[in-house]
C-alpha cells in the first residue's frame, strides 16, 4: 500500500469573503500525478494557493492533512520546508536581491529545518551546473535578479530550477505551461518526469493537453463551482479535449 | 488580513539598546542663559576666547528662528526645558577609574574600551565614547600619538592644541550658518577631535561612540577632523539612547577639513531610541554635517545609515573648493513606527574639475515619512563639475510616504549632472513568493532590504557594514502591511 501524502477533507476556502471552494475532497498517494482541469473560476489556483497558504485564501470549512501533519497548522515557509512546492503561473520580480543568493539560502534553509548542514557557495554551483546541464536550461538567469526583467519563459525555466534544486515532496504546478512554446514545453515535461520516482507527487493545473500527453497523469480531476464533480484517468482529458466541458454535463460560466 | 497582525508584531520588535545605566551624574538644572553657558566652558576649564566664542553664538542664537522648511511635524522644542550638561560623577582619566557601570554600558553596547594588543591581519578601531555630556574614553591615544595623530575628545583639544581648534573650529560650519548649529557652538559638550598630520594614513579606524543616558538632557556634541596634505582617515559614529516616553534633544555639529591631496571617510551608523509605535518618545536628531574639500585632489565621503531618531534633520555636505576635489554621499535612511526623518546632502561645486557623486536609499515603512532633500550647486567659476545623483525610495506598506526634493543650482555652463529617482514598494505577493521557496518572511523582507541598500553598504568598513545589515533587518523585519 502506497502512503497517502495529502488529504483534503470538505475543504471551504473564501477570498474577500466570496466563497471559491465549497466542500472539496481530494486524496494524493505518494508517486501519483494529479491533473486538475476545470472551467475559468472553478477553483483551481485558489485550491493550490490554499495548500501553499497564500494569504488571500481564507480556510473556513475543512481539514487539510499533510504527511500525517494538520497543513494548515504550518505558515508558508514552514510547508514549503515540509516539501510542498508551488510553481507559479506568474512568477514574481523580485529587483535587488541576487537570483542565486536566493536560491542558495532557499536550500540551505530547507536544510537547516532538515537538520541537515548548510551547503557551501562552491557546492551549490557544482550542484546547480549540474542539474541546469541535464535539461540544457541557461544558468545566466542565475546571475541576475530574481525574474528581474525576465521573459515570460526565461520565468518559467526558473522554477524548473527551482525545481531541481529544492526536490520538494508534492509539487503543485499552477499552469506552469501557459504561454510556453513547444519546445519549453518539451522542457517541463522531461524536467517534471526526471522528477517522478514514485515517491514524489504532483498536482497540476492546466488546460493544455500537450503538457497532459508528455506528463500523462495517474488520475485526472474535473473541478465545477469549488467541488471535484468528476474523477478519471488520462482518458478523461482526452474526452474533454474532444468534446468539451459541456458534453460532460459542466456549464461553463466563463462563456 | 491576518498577514497584517503577524506583520505588526515582527515590525514592532523591540529597540535592543534602550537599556538605562544607573551611574551618578552631575547635571545642570534646566534652563538656558549666558551662566549656563558659563558654568559649561568652567566645568571644561575652557580659555577665554572658546567662552567667548559660545556667548557670542548664544547672543546671536537668541535672535534667529527655528526653521520650520522640513518635511516635519514635530511640537515646539521648548529650549528651557532641557538640561544642557550631565555627566558621571567620577574623575576619568584612565580605564581603571571609569565607573564600571559606564564600562558595562559599553559592553553592552558591544563596543570596546579595553586595549588589545594589534594582532597581524586584525584591524583595530580606536574609540572615543562620549557619554551624555562628556567623554569617558579614548583608547589608543598614545599609539596613535607616535604617528602624531591627534584622537581626543574637543574639550581636551581646546587646552592642548588651541591653535589647531582655533584655526579650524566653526570655519565650516558658521556660528549662525542655522539654528540648531548656533545653539550647538553655544552650548556644545564633547565631541571627539582628530588631527591627521601631512602624508599620514591612519592606520585604524577611528570611531566615535555617543551614548544618551541622562533625562531631560540634550546632547551637543562638536566633532572637528582635519586631514592635512596628502593624509587618509576613515572615522566612523555610532549612536544609542535608553528607551523612554519623553524625547530628547540631539543637536550636533560635525566639521570636516581636508587639504591637498587628503581624503577623509566618515561613516555614521544612527541608532538612536526611535520613539515607540504612535511617535511617543524618541530622540530629535537635528545634526548639521558639513566638509571642506580645501585642498586640490582632495576628498570627502559620508556614508550614513539612518535607522533612529524619532526626527531626523540632517544633511552631511560637502564643499568642493579645491581643485579636482571629490564629494561623495551615500545614505540609507529608514522611517517606520512613526518616524520621520528629512535628509539629503549639499554638494557645492566651487573649484574646476570638481566631481560630487549622490546615492541615497529611503525606506519608509508603517507610518514613517522619509524625505530626500539634495541641492546640487555649481559655481560660476567651477568649470567641468560633474554630478550624479540618484535617489531611490522604497516603501513597505501602505500607510508611509516616501518625498524627494532635489534642488539644482547651476551657474556653470559646462556642467554635467545626472539625476536619477525611483519609488518601488515591497508587495505582499514577492514576499509569499520567497516564503513559498522556504525563506521565512522576516529573512525575505531583510533580503529585499539588503538588495536595495547594497551600493551604499558596501561603502562601510566591513565591520560596519555587518553591524547595519543587522540593524535594518531589526528595524524592518516584516514591515508589510
Amino acid at each position: 500500500m502506497k502512503n497517502t501524502v495529502l488529504k483534503i477533507e470538505d475543504l471551504e476556502v473564501s477570498i474577500n469573503e466570496n466563497k471559491i471552494l465549497k466542500g472539496l475532497n481530494l486524496e494524493i498517494k505518494e508517486g501519483e500525478v494529479h491533473a486538475l482541469m476545470g472551467t475559468n473560476g472553478a477553483g483551481k489556483s485558489t485550491l493550490v494557493k490554499t495548500l501553499s497558504a497564500h494569504y488571500d485564501c481564507v480556510v473556513t470549512n475543512g481539514v487539510i492533512t499533510y504527511k500525517k501533519k494538520n497543513l494548515l497548522d504550518l505558515d508558508v515557509s514552514q510547508r514549503a520546508n515540509e516539501g510542498i512546492f508551488m510553481s507559479f503561473q506568474s512568477p514574481i520580480e523580485v529587483p535587488g536581491v541576487n537570483n542565486s543568493y536566493f536560491l542558495k539560502t532557499a536550500m540551505n534553509e530547507k536544510r537547516k529545518y532538515a537538520g541537515l548542514e548548510e551547503i557551501d557557495a562552491m557546492e551549490f554551483l557544482k550542484h546547480v551546473k549540474e542539474e541546469t546541464a541535464k535539461f540544457n536550461i541557461d544558468r545566466k538567469l542565475l546571475q541576475r535578479d530574481l525574474n528581474d526583467g525576465f521573459s515570460g519563459g526565461e520565468k518559467k525555466r526558473n522554477e524548473l530550477i527551482q525545481l531541481l534544486m529544492l526536490q520538494p515532496d508534492l509539487i503543485l504546478l499552477d499552469e506552469i505551461d501557459s504561454g510556453l512554446d513547444v519546445d519549453a514545453i518539451k522542457t517541463v515535461a522531461n524536467v517534471i518526469n526526471s522528477m517522478l520516482d514514485g515517491k514524489r507527487s504532483i498536482l497540476m493545473i492546466t488546460h493544455y493537453d500537450r503538457l497532459l500527453e508528455l506528463i500523462k497523469p495517474d488520475f485526472v480531476h474535473i473541478l465545477n463551482d469549488g467541488k471535484i464533480v468528476k474523477t478519471g484517468d488520462y482518458s478523461l482529458a482526452l474526452e474533454l479535449d474532444e468534446k468539451g466541458y459541456e458534453a460532460i454535463g459542466i456549464k461553463d460560466e466563463s462563456k | 488580513m491576518n498577514e497584517n497582525k503577524q506583520i505588526h508584531d515582527v515590525i514592532n520588535k523591540e529597540y535592543k539598546l534602550g537599556f538605562e545605566t544607573l551611574v551618578q551624574s552631575d547635571t545642570f538644572a534646566k534652563g538656558l542663559n549666558e551662566d549656563v553657558i558659563r558654568a559649561i566652558s568652567a566645568k571644561k576649564d575652557e580659555p577665554s576666547w572658546l567662552l567667548d566664542f559660545r556667548l557670542k553664538a548664544y547672543a546671536k542664537w537668541l535672535k534667529m528662528e527655528e526653521p520650520s522648511w522640513a518635511h516635519l511635524k514635530y511640537p515646539k522644542i521648548n529650549y528651557q526645558d532641557i538640561a544642557y550638561y550631565s555627566a558621571p560623577r567620577k574623575a576619568l582619566d584612565s580605564l581603571d577609574e571609569v565607573d564600571p557601570e559606564i564600562l558595562k554600558t559599553y559592553e553592552k553596547l558591544g563596543i570596546p574600551l579595553e586595549e588589545q594588543k594589534q594582532l597581524a591581519g586584525v584591524k583595530t578601531v580606536a574609540v572615543d565614547a562620549v557619554f551624555d555630556s562628556v567623554s569617558v574614553k579614548t583608547t589608543y591615544q598614545d599609539e596613535l600619538e607616535k604617528l602624531g595623530i591627534i584622537f581626543c575628545s574637543i574639550s581636551e583639544a581646546a587646552h592642548k592644541y588651541p591653535e589647531l581648534v582655533k584655526e579650524y573650529l566653526a570655519s565650516v560650519v558658521p556660528t549662525v550658518d542655522n539654528y540648531f548649529a548656533c545653539l550647538n557652538s553655544a552650548v556644545f559638550t564633547d565631541g571627539s577631535f582628530v588631527y591627521i598630520p601631512k602624508n599620514t594614513r591612519c592606520p585604524m579606524e577611528l570611531s566615535t561612540y555617543f551614548r544618551i543616558n541622562a533625562l531631560d538632557t540634550g546632547q551637543f556634541e562638536r566633532t572637528l577632523i582635519i586631514a592635512d596634505e596628502g593624509s587618509y582617515v576613515s572615522y566612523n559614529e555610532g549612536c544609542s539612547a535608553p528607551t523612554r516616553d519623553e524625547r530628547q534633544l540631539h543637536a550636533a555639529v560635525v566639521e570636516l577639513v581636508t587639504l591637498k591631496d587628503a581624503q577623509i571617510k566618515y561613516s555614521t551608523i544612527q541608532n538612536w531610541f526611535p520613539g515607540d509605535d504612535n511617535g511617543k518618545g524618541g530622540i530629535l536628531n537635528f545634526v548639521t554635517k558639513r566638509g571642506l574639500c580645501k585642498g586640490d585632489n582632495s576628498k570627502i565621503s559620508w556614508t550614513q545609515v539612518e535607522t533612529g531618531s524619532a526626527i531626523t534633520w540632517k544633511y552631511p555636505s560637502c564643499i568642493l573648493a579645491g581643485d579636482n576635489s571629490v564629494g561623495e554621499f551615500y545614505s540609507v535612511a529608514i522611517a517606520s513606527k512613526s518616524q520621520q526623518a528629512d535628509t539629503g546632502t549639499k554638494m557645492v561645486h566651487l573649484g574646476k574639475n570638481t566631481k560630487s557623486t549622490i546615492i541615497s536609499k529611503g525606506i519608509s515603512a508603517m507610518r514613517g515619512t522619509n524625505a530626500y532633500r539634495g541641492l546640487v550647486r555649481v559655481g560660476k567659476n567651477a568649470s567641468n563639475a560633474r554630478n550624479i545623483s540618484e535617489c531611490d525610495s522604497l516603501l513597505i506598506g501602505n500607510k508611509c510616504h516616501a518625498h524627494t526634493y532635489p534642488y539644482h543650482e547651476i551657474r556653470n555652463s559646462s556642467a554635467n549632472i545626472e539625476h536619477e529617482a525611483t519609488t518601488s514598494k515591497i508587495s505582499e505577493e514577492q514576499l509569499f513568493y520567497i516564503s513559498q521557496r522556504g525563506i521565512s518572511e522576516e529573512n525575505a523582507i531583510a533580503m529585499i532590504v539588503n538588495g536595495f541598500c547594497k551600493e551604499v553598504l558596501k561603502e562601510l568598513p566591513m565591520e560596519f557594514a555587518a553591524e547595519a545589515k543587522e540593524l535594518l533587518s531589526i528595524s524592518l523585519e516584516g514591515s508589510v502591511g
